[in-house]
């Protein structure tokens, strides 16, 4: 109990002494700080970025379903030897018609629906509006079982507008946004590389994929409209869900299977299509993700250690000062640890104010970056600042260690005698 | 167990009885090495010291007065030769163990003061108090009553730049004085003050004498020596003469 307080009011006293010291060193303190403000602002506002960027990943990803394969001629990454793919046959609409026949048939079946998907560039005008760039695909009804975007309003076609072939159409957000600001585009008609098209629905804002594509910048119609208007000879893609998302691998074994019996492929021959996932990605995103990380924090620890060598020297400095205090305190009953704290905590105070200061400063930048930039992916969490916080009071500890350890060893008679 | 000591003529035992032994030292010899050369600062010294003695440790400069204050007052060990403070053998003590023991038991008084620069005589004070673990509203209580028992109940917010040398002594005094040591030693305590001002301080030991506490004052003046009640001389690391002095008039 007694050792618990005493314990309690060394630190105090340390605290105390440390700001009283700091208070007054002024400048030299502010300068030591300075190396720390910049360590922690480089720490913060690479984990920001880091983390941002990260974040920009993960959306992206699960914008193409953790639960769908995408079924293609081509692999998605690593087709080097293309004359292996070059003469597969093309993958067609009918074969989601037959793949979901299968699958209906297939007591347990771990898949759950398959629609088709074709698309191309186009242009989008309405009156004398026009946008350009838009990605126009032609899909089932069925699409509304694998796609979960919100509308702003309208709806996704039915199965008698799909089955109809019929003219309309749902716009991306964007799209609608720059050809009807400020009112309604459901009813109108704007014109999709000069078809006709009747507006029904407009989705959510929705975002960009890795920064390359953005989904607000579609435009959905039956699958039979899009192969009248501009025809599906160059095939289309195959997106399958999956009825539960942990049976992914049995699910993609028995996808190929079936897919084989639709493109009556003979045993022993190789598959004439690919099954691609959301994992591919992930794949190729993860080195890419690491190299960041890794120079991150090749960067930020350059930085934190310039500060922490600034600490330590100037914990030297203070302690060689004081060397006669040290005596002083020794002699009235101050024990090894009682230095120890003092001068640590002397470190970790400087590395404290660093901290704030640093984390102010990166909030600041991050705020204006954001001002300028606003799709660029950084965030600032509660977590950013913990982390700044941590990484700040452990600059202290590490280089305030050895010089306190130092002090708490002084024989009190050298100290005493110290000049 | 001590070995009794050795029959010393220099020691006549013409002490008057006093209460329980706090100081108990045998044939302390202290060595210091410096390159080659080794320097002999005690070369056998014994002393027993008393409750409520008051006793000046006298003797020409580098006789070793300063290593043997700082051996009984636990700052240092003896290279060789027993030490007992209160029964307790501290010369095998570890370093933590004898801070606990300056803490407690020791009231040190520096030549150069040697208090805290930039913290008020309040503070300084309270500082052996909280290494003591005594809780805030108790050692505040316990430095103000230091404070004033050696007149500086005014000056308890003053830091020792806004103090004369007479009153940061004092201030030391207090500091020495606030955890009821059980001996207080000081070392030249008035080398630094103008000799009016030492006798003030010399007062303030005789009144802590009478008061009924401990005292060892090395000092080279025969004037302050007179202040106390036995004086020990040394020369070249060993003891020449240790007697009772003429008591003073009373006060
Ligand atoms: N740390 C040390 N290293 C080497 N020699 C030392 C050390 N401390 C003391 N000495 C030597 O020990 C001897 C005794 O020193 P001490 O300081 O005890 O003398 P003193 O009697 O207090 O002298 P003064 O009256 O000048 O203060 C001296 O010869 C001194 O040089
Ligand atoms: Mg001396």
């Amino acid at each position: 109990m007694n050792a618990l307080a005493r314990l309690f009011y060394e630190l105090t006293e340390s605290f105390r002494i440390a700001w009283a010291q700091i208070r007054a060193n002024k400048t030299r303190s502010m300068l030591t700080a300075l190396g720390v403000i910049i360590g922690i602002v480089a720490v913060t506002l690479m984990y920001a970025a880091i983390s941002g960027i990260d974040r920009g990943f993960q959306n992206s990803l699960s914008m193409l379903g953790n639960d769908v394969f995408y079924v293609d001629k081509w692999p998605w990454f690593g087709a080097e030897d293309w004359w292996n793919y070059i003469n597969r046959p093309a993958i067609e609409v009918r074969d989601a018609e037959r793949l979901n026949r299968i699958v209906e048939d297939t007591p347990k079946s771990l898949l759950d629906v398959a629609v088709p998907r074709a698309g191309r560039g186009c242009s989008v005008k309405f009156g004398d509006g026009r946008v350009d760039g838009i990605f126009a695909f032609g899909t089932t009804a069925e699409y509304a079982r694998i796609s979960n975007v919100d509308f702003v309003e309208g709806r996704l076609f039915n199965e008698i507008e799909d089955n109809g072939a019929r003219a309309v159409c749902v716009l991306g957000f964007d799209v609608a946004e720059a050809l009807f600001p400020h009112r309604s585009p459901l009813g109108e008609t704007v014109t999709v590389d000069g078809h006709p098209c009747i507006v029904i629905g407009v989705y959510a804002k929705q975002g960009e994929f890795l920064g390359l594509f953005s989904f607000d910048n579609q435009l959905v119609m039956p699958i039979g409209a899009f192969s009248k208007m501009f025809g599906t000879r160059r095939g289309v893609e195959l997106q399958v869900k999956v009825k539960d998302q942990t049976q992914m691998g049995a699910a993609k074994d028995e996808l190929i299977g079936a897919m084989r019996r639709v493109r009556g492929q003979l045993p022993g021959e190789r598959d004439n299509f690919t099954v691609n996932e959301q994992q591919a990605f992930k794949a190729q995103l993860d080195p890419v993700k690491f190299s960041i990380f890794a120079a991150g924090l090749i960067v930020t620890s350059m930085s934190l250690i310039v500060g922490a060598i600034g600490i330590m020297n100037i914990t030297f400095v203070s302690v060689k000062e004081r060397t006669k205090e040290i005596g002083s305190r020794k002699a009235i009953g101050a024990r090894r640890r009682t230095i120890l704290l003092q001068f640590l905590i002397e470190a970790v105070s400087i590395c404290i104010i660093g901290g704030i200061i640093g984390i102010g400063v990166a909030y600041a930048v991050f705020l204006g970056v954001r001002y300028q930039m606003p799709s660029f992916p950084a965030e600032f969490s509660v977590v950013l600042v913990l982390i700044g916080m941590t990484a700040s009071v452990l600059t202290g500890v590490l280089s305030g260690f050895i010089p306190a350890w130092g002090a708490s060893r002084l024989d009190p008679v050298v100290a005493l005698r110290y000049e | 167990m001590i070995p009794p000591p050795p029959p010393d003529p220099a020691t006549p035992r013409t002490l008057r009885p006093h209460g329980p032994l706090v100081i108990d030292i045998r044939n302390v010899t202290k060595l210091y090495h410096m390159g080659d050369e080794t320097v002999h600062a005690l070369r056998g010294v014994t002393l027993q010291v008393h409750r409520n003695e008051y006793l000046a440790i006298m003797g020409p400069s580098g006789s070793g007065k300063s290593t043997l204050m700082n051996m009984l007052g636990c700052l240092d060990t003896p290279t060789s030769g027993h030490y007992e403070f209160n029964g307790k053998d501290v010369s095998s003590m570890e370093d933590d163990e004898l801070a606990a023991i300056r803490n407690r038991e020791i009231g040190f008084v520096f030549q150069t003061f040697n208090l805290l620069p930039r913290s008020t005589s309040l503070h300084n004070v309270e500082l052996p108090l909280i290494y003591a673990g005594v809780p805030p509203n108790e050692r505040r209580e316990r430095a103000r009553q230091a404070l004033d028992h050696v007149g500086l109940g005014d000056r308890m917010l003053h830091k020792p730049n806004e103090l004369s040398g007479g009153q940061r002594q004092r201030v030391a005094v207090a500091r020495a004085l606030v955890n009821h040591p059980s001996i207080i030693l000081a070392d030249e305590p008035t080398g630094n003050l103008d000799s009016k001002t030492g006798e003030e301080i010399m007062y303030l030991f005789d009144t802590l004498y009478e008061q009924g506490n401990t005292i060892i004052v090395v000092t080279h003046e025969e004037d302050i020596a007179r202040h106390a009640r036995r004086a020990v001389r040394l020369r070249d690391g060993l003891i020449e003469s240790d007697r009772v002095t003429v008591e003073p008039a009373a006060v």
